[in-house]
């Protein structure tokens, strides 16, 4: 799996690519918990190269959404999710638990 | 390996039926070689392109509980892995010698709460489920866990 962050003036951009499963799953949940431990949680996760999510994954990106709405700080959005993993979203009831762009210079722009 | 034709009504294709089987260590690292086992067969059964992707998604859950729950992550255990084509499609069998297994027992994770009340145990279990067309599990001293899933050929649009 390939990870890439970057900040920006009102969130932190996080684009992943490749297979999100049990290890590398580890290395998305240490980079949302460095953005979140320094204080900041308007974090975009562009999905755009994501093949395939497990739970390990999932559960990393529900983990990261709990701490980002804690108190109303902030949340993570989801951009450019392909289909595939937008229907393991679907089938584990996520959807209704993070705001979905088309790509991730809209999901920017919206904080 | 073992390959035989079962006699087929006229217009049903033939029903073969090849069995593959091979041991790996109970840990993540085997997790790709797994999984890149389990699709080679899976395309040979003639499964779509989203089968064999509900496929790997489903062994990836089903390894990885036997890693973390059967064994509790600790080395030395196996896995066993046979997979066999037959007139449904793909059956896959997982075999591991860990700690008893009971899969009614693994609680359904809660979909439609809020965010905080979210648990996600279970949640592999589930998604394993789902994507297969049968799940079954048994347990013996003799035999171990014996997991076994099926997932169906699509029948020709």
């Amino acid at each position: 799996m390939n990870l890439t962050t970057s900040q920006h003036k009102r969130c932190d951009l996080i684009k992943v690519s490749g297979r999100l499963d049990n290890a590398s799953a580890t290395r998305l949940g240490d980079a949302l918990n460095a953005i979140i431990e320094a204080g900041r949680f308007n974090i975009v996760l562009d999905m755009g190269g994501v093949e395939y999510i497990s739970s390990a994954g999932l559960r990393v990106l529900i983990d990261a959404q709990k701490a980002c709405k804690r108190w109303n700080r902030g949340e993570v959005v989801l951009a450019n999710v392909p289909q595939p993993v937008r229907e393991v979203l679907d089938l584990v009831g996520f959807t209704p638990l993070f705001r979905f762009f088309d790509d991730s210079t809209a999901a920017v722009g919206s904080f | 390996m073992p390959e035989c034709d079962v006699p087929q009504a006229l217009d049903e294709e033939p029903c073969k039926r090849l069995e593959r089987a091979a041991v790996f260590p109970a840990q993540c690292e085997s997790l790709a070689a797994i999984i890149a086992f389990v699709t080679e067969v899976a395309h040979q059964a003639g499964l779509s392109a989203d089968a064999v992707q509900a496929v790997q998604l489903a062994v990836d859950e089903a390894c990885m509980n036997i890693i973390e729950h059967a064994y509790r992550g600790t080395e030395g255990g196996n896995i066993e892995c046979r997979c066999a084509i037959d007139s449904r499609g793909l059956v896959i069998t997982l075999i591991d010698h860990g700690i008893p297994f009971e899969l009614d027992k693994v609680p359904q994770p809660r979909l439609s709460v809020n965010l905080e009340e979210r648990s996600e145990r279970g949640l592999g279990v589930y998604i394993m489920c789902r994507l297969m067309d049968e799940v079954r599990h048994t347990f013996s001293p003799q035999s171990g866990n014996v997991l076994t899933m099926v997932k169906y050929r699509e029948a020709p649009g």
